[in-house]
């Protein structure tokens, strides 16, 4: 990513550069006397929740654990400004709620059971199979359908777009004839 | 009085809260356990974890319905009682004349909780084994705003309802706002905040009475912090141990009774 | 959109009907707030309920929840009464002069219905609604005189065939005193409304339209967007800055997701899914019109089995055509679920989704999830869809359904690209760890296929070959940007023109879809999505530095209309402004200097200007038709809508919707009244469900006899959708902890309710708890002289998470639209009581 890396730095320091204040106002207090008690960020994103596609700056420790988020000034939906939504996102990406594991809940079970994800990848691959060769149409009054109707897609409308075009492409490639998402709904 | 000011457009407003989030956020303050009980306002308070919070205030004269939304936080008063009751100097205007607090210097008196006319500040326990308090309120994001950065809270801002710089630019801002707003037929539209107290740090542009807002009309300075400042101040800090400590409880104990009647109400 | 977020600025009058960006694109009022500022812009607010976006309106109009038709109908009438449209506008860029089958009839005539419905199958023949054609001579490419069908131009508005004067006799039963009856919109209220923005017919005026999903969730949506692009047309608002006709989407990406067609009858690039009555890729490709951009639509989906299936895709076998799966009905949502609650499914894949909360008759849709054999959900936190075997009530002992639960990473973790409301596609990088053994979702979907792959590799039979033969080689671990590479489209060898000039070198990009338009040979040509292609291949950033152009970052703004085309990039073709040829007078002039966006140079004989013109560059206005022609030859200089076969903008549609050309008003599927306008009570193409009718779970209908008070569901600023990625954050659930119904004060003086009091709201198909917010912002409707009540709720809510309550959709009718089967959250009946 060395594209998006030099863009970091542009942004960073054009943020810095329109986040100034006019010379008269800075510097009125003693910047000393009131360190920044944490980096503003450097980093360009772009927020995941509602369509308009604010720019999103935000600060990481060496982990890739969030610590600060603001508006990017340069985007130039909301330069710089954000609503409340994506002013937490330190604690969607931080919050102890997240997945971390493979999770599998067994036919009738009360519980989930922490998997690997070769198990998962495998035992999910053996039931599209399985369903999709037990039910596959092929043809309907004589004309090629390939059409599986009883396995479903949803999903997902958060999802980049990359996401989304492999999403189509896989289901369509399997003859998933039940495909919607949120957009629908 | 203060050379900036933040400026709080309750006009622009809607309510989107991300002032009151960019203060939790840039702070890394916790949420608090909140209920749905009638309202889109929560917190329901100002808290040690809630510094600022968007108020809801539903209004109707003459016919016309309005929803108001205030930005509530520390008013940065240029009379600031809880500048003049604070034993260690914690709290204090800084060089730019807003009310810095230093929590290091903070040994969790509490009076300034007692003295602010705004009920702004709030003392958060910070040793819950020897109750070791310590103030906290708004600070105008000192931090940020000595470091030529805004506030969090005014960066944040999408419709621009919160501005911030020199005050008498935004004392100009607030009244030309004002003229338009009466011009467009919003015949109650004010500024808040250009004398009282002083003059505020916090200056408000509302389209309504203080009072629809949950403001008081007319904030007054704590007469009993008049006397103490004046009669405990000169006397200098060392050596007026007892009686400053004597009227100072004298004074709490009295607010406290007062406030707790009103919460039995 | 077919404008953009930042484009607000440049509006006159902002009319949100059927939205509430307030509350749910904050962000819009940096632009909204500018435009009131900074040009004296109005703002307009027509709603159930005075909402955030209405607490800083000029002008708030209450509407009853679905029955937008009438009010938008009603300002089409009053613009046409009042001769308040852009008539050069209407009769240049409009079918207005077009005229119409003479044995078309109306509901003004026909009570309700349009001519050509048939009972039997409770559907139209749309053939009363087509244009009159007339023949002329033309000269066809060898050059030969052949004599073409061209439609019809009536010589004046007046003329009673034409599409003009049947709308202004559709609309002129939409009087001001039917809105009061119907909508519950006082009158003078409503004509404040008309008045201020009609004045934007004005050529140096502009309106936009703003909505969402108040005008889409209801059985007459697609009707409702379509009396919105009426209205627009009539006051020449289309096209130009400061107009449009704005959808509002609700997710980051839902406007991409509808571009890569993870919807049942689509492909990426709006392609559309075959159908079983299209057996083979000549049949199919007829359905593309051939007097319009659309000529094209062969060669992309010729790109698209390319991309798809590569060396296995030729010409011989219709490049592949038969991989695809094609549907013998509607696979949308309600049937979708209908199948599953019947047993038919046994699978079901949920990417970033939550299917429990978001549903309709969600009680009913919930059983669905039992009866799967197995549910693979990739996500970030455990949801109510990922743990419905563990709801609260239910027997888990009892559920045989096998559940995955993949750990996914979020859009903060990953890189990709997204695609704002506006069209506008950004690209997001990854700026931090996901946590534990979360992955992103291509990392999960490559690896599935892979095994899938696997698992069939042995195969021999032909209905395996999709998964065989599909191309799937985007590196050992993916990489986004082989993805993003096949989207865009690249040369699977030379792709060169008819004198043989290399356009394309085999293995680069494509600079774009005009260069599968004209390849000679374009099936060597891969593109996963046409209208994307462009987006990452190098561009300038305006500062002579070169990306992909997706990535751009560039603060040029020409003409400072907002523009910005050096930021990001635009479908298609980099486009800010949809249609925006309609700018320019017919002429080629700009209506004004203010709205100065593209035009003609005639010096240089080429549009230019600000944005990218959605037009031939070198088309001249006063270019004549060929009717003959193919494609864009076949329409003149003045025809604005490219997309169109006639090159129109359609005031009158002739096909396309399942239930009229015009917008006519019926009432929602439950109504507190008669329908005031025809003795057609409901659309009558709308399919009722009525599976397991009677029972307690069933897709059951409620009357206002038992059900009185109008009920509509809403979103907050700070959730969103289903609840997933903002109930589970502390200081979201802080901001609004649980579930809450908004009630009048008159209702609930009325109901003996207090403001914080559990009430319970009960509808046919369930009934939920939920705090009593009694307000101010909403008042009783006077419907027909007859008091009624309404309500609303958000939907956010449910048992999962830091902030829970009980779920709006358990209430929710299974019911869709006419044409796109969204179902109806908007309207329905309840009752509310105070609980205890």
């Amino acid at each position: 990513m060395d594209l998006s890396r030099r863009d970091f730095l542009k942004v960073g320091s054009a943020a810095v550069g329109t986040l100034l204040l006019p010379a008269t106002l800075a510097g009125a207090a003693s910047p000393s006397a009131f360190p920044l008690h944490k980096r503003v960020g450097e980093t360009a994103t772009i927020c995941p929740y509602c369509s308009v596609g604010c720019g999103v700056i935000v600060a990481t420790d060496s982990t890739g654990h969030i610590l600060n988020v603001e508006g990017d000034p340069d985007n130039l939906h909301n330069r710089g400004t954000l609503d409340s939504k994506p002013l937490a996102i330190p604690q969607l990406a931080n919050s102890p709620n997240r997945l971390q594991k493979v999770l599998y809940r067994a036919p009738n079970s009360d519980h989930w059971e922490e998997k690997d994800w070769d198990w998962a990848v495998s035992e999910i691959s053996k039931r599209v199979k399985a369903t999709r060769d037990a039910t596959f149409k092929e043809q309907e009054g004589g004309v090629t359908v390939n059409r599986t109707e009883s396995i479903a897609w949803l999903g997902g409308a958060a999802n980049n777009n990359e996401d989304c075009y492999l999403a189509t492409k896989f289901a369509r490639a399997l003859g998933i004839a039940y495909l919607e998402h949120q957009a629908r709904i | 009085m203060s050379s900036i000011a933040m400026l709080v457009d309750t006009s622009k407003c809607t309510a989107c809260r991300g002032c009151q989030i960019a203060c939790k956020q840039w702070w890394d303050l916790a949420a608090t356990r909140t209920k749905q009980t009638g309202s889109y306002e929560n917190p329901r308070d100002l808290s040690p974890e809630t510094w600022s919070r968007v108020t809801f205030n539903e209004y109707e004269a003459g016919g016309k319905l309005q929803w108001l939304f205030l930005n509530l936080g520390c008013m940065h008063c240029t009379q600031a009682a809880c500048v003049d009751v604070c034993p260690t100097g914690a709290l204090q205007h800084n060089d730019t004349g807003f009310v810095s607090l230093d929590r290091e210097q903070c040994n969790g008196c509490g009076y300034c909780v007692e003295a602010c006319p705004f009920r702004i500040p709030r003392l958060d326990v910070v040793n819950t084994l020897t109750g070791e308090a310590k103030a906290s309120k708004c600070t105008l994001c000192q931090d940020r705003v000595t470091n030529g950065l805004t506030p969090a809270c005014v960066k944040t801002c999408p419709p621009g309802a919160l501005q911030f710089g020199d005050r008498t630019a935004m004392l100009s801002v607030a009244r030309k706002r004002v003229d338009t707003l009466k011009a467009q037929g919003v015949a109650q539209a004010r500024t808040y905040g250009e004398t009282e107290l002083g003059g505020l740090g916090r200056l408000y542009v509302l389209t309504a009475p203080p009072t629809a807002y949950g403001l008081p009309e007319a904030p007054e300075y704590p007469a009993l912090v008049n006397l103490w400042h004046n009669l405990a101040q000169p006397l200098g800090y060392a050596g007026a141990g007892l009686m400053t400590a004597g009227l100072a409880v004298n004074w709490l104990l009295t607010r406290r009774a007062r406030l707790s009647n009103v919460e039995e109400k | 959109m077919t404008n953009h977020w930042v484009d607000l600025k440049n509006s006159d009058a902002v009319l949100i009907i059927g939205g509430n960006p307030a509350e749910n694109h904050p962000i819009s009022f940096k632009w909204i707030t500018a435009a009131m500022e900074e040009r004296g812009a109005k703002l307009i607010v027509v709603d159930p309920r005075f909402n955030r976006s209405a607490s800083k309106a000029d002008l708030y109009a209450p509407i009853r929840s679905g029955t937008d038709i009438v009010f938008l109908g009603g300002l089409v009438n009053y613009v046409i009464q009042n001769k308040l449209y852009n008539e050069e506008y209407v009769r240049s860029f409009t079918n207005a002069l077009t005229s119409i089958s003479a044995d078309y009839k109306g509901p003004a005539e026909l009570d309700g219905y349009f001519s050509g419905f048939k009972q039997s199958n409770a559907a139209y023949d749309p053939a009363t609604w087509q244009y009159q054609t007339e023949k002329v001579s033309a000269k066809d490419g060898s050059g030969n005189e052949i004599q073409v069908s061209v439609p019809k131009q009536a010589a004046s508005l007046d003329d009673p065939n034409s599409v003009f004067a049947h709308l202004a006799k559709h609309y002129a039963r939409y009087t001001p005193d039917l809105v009061e009856r119907v909508c519950g919109t006082p009158q003078a209220t409503f004509l404040q409304v008309a008045q201020t923005f009609a004045a934007t017919g004005s050529a140096d005026k502009s309106g936009t339209i703003l909505y969402a999903m108040g005008q889409t969730q209801h059985t007459v949506g697609t009707q409702n967007v379509r009396a919105m692009a009426i209205l627009q047309l009539l006051l020449g608002n289309v096209g130009v800055p400061g107009g449009g006709v704005n959808a509002l989407r609700g997710e980051s990406n839902v406007q991409g997701s509808t571009d890569m067609a993870l919807l049942f009858g689509d492909l990426p690039g709006y392609l559309g899914l075959p159908t079983s009555a299209q057996a083979d890729l000549k049949t199919f490709l007829t359905k593309f019109d051939n007097t319009s951009y659309w000529s094209n639509g062969g060669r992309f989906v010729t790109t698209l089995l390319k991309a798809w299936w590569g060396d296995a895709a030729t010409k011989e076998n219709d490049y592949a055509f038969n991989y695809l799966p094609k549907s013998s009905g509607n696979y949308s949502w309600i049937p979708l679920f209908e199948a599953m609650y019947k047993g038919t499914t046994k699978g079901l894949f949920v990417m970033g989704m939550n299917p429990y909360v978001s549903g309709p008759n969600a009680r009913l849709e919930r059983k669905g999830f039992e009866n799967l054999d197995w549910m693979v959900v990739m996500e970030l936190f455990d949801t109510e869809t990922s743990s419905f075997w563990r709801a609260p009530g239910v027997n888990p002992q009892s559920i045989k359904t096998e559940v995955f639960l993949l750990p996914a990473a979020d859009g903060l973790e990953k890189s990709g690209s997204l695609t704002t409301s506006g069209r506008l596609i950004q690209w997001r990088n990854r700026v931090a760890a996901p946590p534990g053994q979360a992955q992103e979702d291509i990392w999960i979907l490559d690896k599935l296929m892979k095994a899938i792959k696997a698992a069939y590799k042995d195969s021999s039979a032909a209905r395996d070959r999709p998964i065989l033969d599909l191309v799937w080689n985007y590196g050992d671990t993916i990489d986004v940007q082989a993805v993003a590479r096949e989207i865009n489209g690249y040369a699977l060898a030379d792709v060169k023109d008819a004198s043989n000039k290399v356009l394309v070198p085999k293995g680069a990009v494509l600079p774009g879809f005009p260069t599968i338009a004209t390849a000679a040979n374009y099936d060597a040509i891969a593109c996963g999505c046409w209208i994307y292609s462009g987006y990452f291949a190098p561009a300038d950033d305006g500062s002579g530095v070169t990306m992909p152009a997706v990535k751009r970052r560039g603060q040029k703004d020409p003409g400072g209309m907002g523009t910005y085309p050096f930021w990001g990039w635009a479908w298609p073709a980099n486009r800010r402004i949809l249609y925006n040829r309609a700018s320019a007078r017919p002429d080629g002039q700009p209506w004004s200097e203010g709205k100065k966006l593209v035009w003609w140079d005639a010096g240089k004989k080429t549009w230019t200007g600000y944005d990218v013109p959605d037009y031939l560059a070198t088309k001249a206005p006063d270019s004549k038709a060929n009717p003959a022609g193919v494609g864009l030859a076949a329409q003149a200089g003045t025809d604005a809508f490219i997309m169109k076969a006639d090159g129109k903008g359609w005031l009158f549609a002739p096909k396309g919707l399942n239930e009229g050309p015009l917008p006519e008003h019926y009432e929602p599927l439950e109504s507190p009244t008669a329908n005031l306008l025809s003795k057609l009570q409901f659309n009558p193409v709308v399919k009722i469900w009525d599976t397991d009718k009677g029972k307690a779970i069933g897709d059951n209908v409620g009357t206002a006899d038992k059900f009185p008070i109008v009920c509509t569901t809403f979103r907050l600023t700070e959730h969103w959708q289903a609840g997933a990625m903002s109930r589970n954050l502390p200081w979201l659930a802080e901001a609004q902890p649980g579930m809450f119904v908004e009630i009048s004060k008159e209702l609930a003086a009325e109901k003996g309710i207090g403001n914080g009091d559990s009430v319970e709201i009960t509808s046919a198909r369930g009934k939920i708890r939920a705090t009593a917010l009694v307000t101010m912002r909403w008042k009783s409707y006077m419907i027909g002289g007859k008091k009624v009540h309404h309500i609303g709720m958000p939907w956010h809510y449910s048992w999962v998470g830091l902030a829970t309550g009980d779920s709006a959709n358990d209430l929710t009718p299974h019911v869709g639209d006419g044409n796109s089967s969204i179902p109806e959250y908007k309207a329905f009946l309840v009752d509310v009581n105070k609980v205890g």
